[in-house]
């Protein structure tokens, strides 16, 4: 709980400038449509909060995104597939590359980053090799399935605002992901296996499965972001769609509490993370022409806020040292 | 004596929710043994880690020669001639052991390593401690006993003025111990001075020529060379007289509750090993590091898939595949490394406690919280776990209250058959008497015990039958009226001859 208040603070700071800054950040449009980056983002990154807690990564996130953006279109155009199976091929691809992922990780032992980089390279390749190139969409069809991504539900009594619909999804997988994270059995083994994976195979636990399933997670957050951004946008360019989504997500996880070695990690803090970063690339956005440094701006917030974190931490530390000690004195 | 060459006073420390040390004061002289002892978690680890610049002290002075320093930093320390060998291993196991004993001081030219050198003066320093290894194997290939002697090794390389060990034989046989003692009395000569920790009380009379005692974090007594003796030790440490200290019971076995046929480990394929323990029996495997014992409870507990033979649990055969396997069939294995196998450090007590029976209490995959900290209230109480609050990462604990929490998490399996790989490892008096009682209570409703030790004294104290394994087999079975020092190291070591031994 507590690493929650030092980044939500760092949100509303950075709010607050852009919204000095800036008049229309806080124009109901442009909330509107941070709220609802947010909420896609969040969605990727809780995907990836869970291979992180078991001290792994995973890079494959934002080209999992383009083949899945790019994929579904394409199929409903090229081969006129039913909506539900289409889906349905969508799932199973997404599964697939999680199952793909975790079983050479932990079978053959080979490292999380060099599996996954191989997946950045190769879903994007794939995706422009079978789209070539080409930009897809939905034209003005599927609309009522485009509302999970562009709809909006009113506030009562609030004008000009409406929470946007991607929240909805968000939300759901947000409960779910921390209900199985701190309630469950499993939650608490991947906890334990992140931190000390040889202690936690002696006690019983079958480390490999664990793994696999959160690769299996990662992959199908990322599916189904995917499906909801490309929802969003109604146009996937295969060059770039979903290009540097992992780094968002994982720097919305890093952020959030989540630690790269491993063991730790808060669903709300990484929801709190994904949020900061869009209100990051928003306020670049809003307050400059040149957008080209967005890059250098979110990279340097970044190491700041790790920076101050860390510092705020060992403050903590030395004053509950100096408090048992003046306890035991008096 | 003339002036102490280091002098200690009042040394205080404070950790979140712990007073470790509340003004802890001793000297030590030139060339002198000084024992230090106490319970788990009185100090010890922590008032040596502030000499050796690991933490620093909130209060206090030290005096190196009778001049008051500070010292900052290892380095600081190294520079002023301590060296302290740790309690925990902190190798570098993807180096090979010449590399690890001279890390951060490489014999080098224009910083390009002399790596023969470097291999020549590994292997005299090996040799001091009378480890006949390669000096360009792999740390991580050695079994934790050698380990512990690179360790040593490595400090020896410094060439300190103050030498101090924390527990250093904790993971060393009688024989390799010997060994250590002998570099002792040879540093000593030479006019080295050495703390020396250790729970071995044993040792302790052997080695010291002082002893001070700590309990929770004060001076509780010191004792002059003539006056060691065992009784006023523990007297000292836990405030009270412990008598009768091995709880020995005989037991009336009951049917066959653990049966290896012909197991071959993949440690030793060439050798099968086979016996079996009864309901109610407390079985030792004896030996000397490295004769498989650690091995074998493994591979009997899945960690190690058996290469061939069979096992039979309650009278069902089954060859366990992984921990999971013999779990549920009833095992349960205290392992030999705390730190790597034993205990998640960052984990709080309570999670490490219920960690391995977090499958058999869920509701339908849902944490039973109530039932979580019932069990871990339960082990704090009945091992004496000294901590603040059942939250406490495992990390801040002391070493030997890791242990407990370790022994407690398999304990709330309620095993029908515990393996215990040295389960008394830096394991104080009081808490090794709690232990071994523990140990016959388990036996006594029909546990089947089978515990392997390099103690001993242990060995002769706790167990009915004692098998000695020798490179990787079992070379003698022992009932407990042939049980003696002399029988069992005459198997363990593979000779007819008791000269050989010391
Ligand atoms: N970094 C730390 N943070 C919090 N508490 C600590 C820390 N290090 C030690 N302690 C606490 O300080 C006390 C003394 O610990 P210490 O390791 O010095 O004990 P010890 O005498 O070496 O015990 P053992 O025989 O078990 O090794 C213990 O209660 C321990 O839990
Ligand atoms: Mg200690």
């Amino acid at each position: 709980m507590k690493k929650i208040f030092g980044i939500t603070g760092l949100l509303i700071v950075v709010c607050i400038i852009t919204a000095l800054a800036s008049e229309s950040f806080l124009s109901g449009y442009n909330l509107e449509n941070l709220v609802r980056r947010t909420a896609l983002f969040g969605i990727i990154s809780i995907g990836v909060a869970f291979v992180i807690v078991t001290g792994g990564i995973d890079l494959s996130i934002g080209s999992v995104v383009c083949l899945v953006g790019c994929g579904l279109p394409w199929m409903l155009k090229t081969y006129h597939l039913p909506l539900p199976v289409a889906l349905a091929v969508v799932a199973a691809v997404s599964v697939g590359i999680g199952l793909l992922h975790g079983l050479i990780i932990t079978k053959l032992r080979i490292q999380p980053f060099v599996v996954t980089l191989c997946g950045l390279m190769m879903y994007r390749g794939i995706t422009r090799g079978f789209t070539r190139d080409q930009t897809f969409g939905f034209g003005s069809n599927y609309d009522g399935l485009r509302v999970l991504s562009t709809g909006n539900i009113p506030l009562p009594f609030i004008k000009g605002f409406a929470i946007p619909a991607p929240w909805i999804t968000l939300l759901v997988v947000a409960v779910l992901a921390a209900i199985f994270l701190n309630r469950t059995i499993w939650g608490r083994y991947l906890f334990a296996l992140g931190r000390n994976e040889e202690a936690a195979r002696y006690s019983g636990i079958n480390t490999d499965r664990m793994v696999i399933l959160a690769y299996v997670i990662s992959s199908t957050l990322a599916g189904l972001g995917g499906v909801l951004f490309v929802l969003d946008v109604n146009s996937a360019q295969p060059v770039d769609f979903g290009n540097v989504y992992e780094l968002y997500a994982i720097a919305a996880a890093v952020l959030g509490g989540c630690s790269l070695r491993g063991g730790e990690g808060s669903i709300i803090g990484v929801i709190v993370g994904a949020a900061l970063m869009q209100v990051l690339r928003n306020m670049i956005m809003l307050t400059t022409t040149r957008t080209n440094i967005e890059f250098a701006i979110i990279g340097a917030v970044i190491l700041l806020g790790v920076i101050a974190d860390e510092l705020v931490k060992r403050y903590a530390v030395r004053r509950r040292a100096a408090k048992a000690l003046a306890a035991g004195q008096s | 004596m003339s002036a102490p060459l280091l002098e200690v006073r009042k040394f205080t420390k404070s950790f979140p929710g712990v007073r470790a040390l509340r003004g802890v004061s001793f000297t030590l002289s030139r060339g002198e043994v000084l024992a230090v002892i106490g319970e788990n978690g009185a100090g010890k680890s922590t008032l040596m880690k502030i000499l050796a610049g690991v933490q620093r002290q909130d209060g206090g002075e030290l005096f190196l020669e009778g001049e008051c320093i500070e010292i900052r930093s290892v380095h600081d320390a190294l520079a002023r001639g301590i060296a302290l060998i740790h309690q925990e291993l902190n190798l570098a196991d993807n180096l090979d052991v010449a590399a690890n004993i001279f890390l951060g001081r490489e014999p080098h030219c224009a910083g390009i390593i002399d790596a023969r050198r470097l291999r020549r003066e590994a292997r005299q320093f090996l040799d001091a401690v009378g480890l006949d290894i390669d000096p360009s194997v792999l740390v991580r290939t050695l079994p934790i006993g050698k380990q512990q002697l690179v360790e040593i090794a490595k400090a020896l390389s410094t060439n300190a003025r103050v030498l101090i060990m924390d527990e250093p034989t904790s993971s060393l046989s009688s024989h390799e111990a010997e060994n250590l003692f002998a570099v002792i009395r040879d540093l000593r000569k030479r006019g080295v001075s050495i703390v020396y920790i250790s729970h071995r009380l044993g040792e302790v009379k052997e080695l010291a020529d002082r002893v001070t005692v700590l309990r929770d974090g004060e001076n509780a007594g010191e004792l002059a060379h003539e006056e060691i003796d065992h009784a006023r030790m523990v007297k000292f440490m836990v405030g009270r007289d412990l008598s009768q200290f091995y709880p020995h019971q005989p037991h009336t076995p009951g049917a066959l509750a653990l049966e290896v046929r012909a197991l071959r480990t993949p440690a030793n394929p060439q050798h099968e090993v086979s016996f079996s323990v009864r309901a109610g029996e407390i079985v030792g495997i004896a030996g000397l590091v490295g004769a498989g014992r650690t091995e074998l409870v493994e591979t009997i507990f899945g960690v190690t898939p058996a290469l061939g033979g069979s096992i039979r649990i309650g009278g069902v055969e089954m060859v366990p595949q992984s921990p999971l396997d013999a779990i549920a069939a009833g095992l349960a294995l205290v392992p030999e490394d705390r730190k790597q196998q034993g205990i998640v450090l960052g984990m709080s007590v309570r999670e490490n406690v219920s960690l391995a029976s977090l499958r058999r209490d869920q509701r339908h995959g849902f944490l039973n919280r109530s039932r979580e900290a019932q069990l871990s209230a339960q082990m704090i109480a009945d091992l004496r776990i000294k901590t603040p609050h059942d939250g406490q990462a495992a990390q801040f604990l002391s070493g030997g209250n890791q242990q407990k929490v370790v022994l407690g998490k398999w304990l709330a399996l309620e095993p029908r058959v515990l393996l215990l790989d040295e389960p008394t490892r830096g394991i104080d008096v009081g808490a090794k008497q709690e232990i071994y009682r523990l140990m016959e209570e388990l036996a006594g409703r029909g546990v089947a015990i089978v515990f392997v030790s390099s103690e001993m004294e242990e060995i002769l104290g706790m167990s009915d039958r004692t098998l000695v394994m020798h490179e990787g087999r079992i070379a003698g079975e022992l009932q407990r009226t042939e049980l003696s020092e002399e029988s069992v190291l005459h198997l363990a070591t593979g000779t007819h001859s008791r000269a050989t031994l010391s």
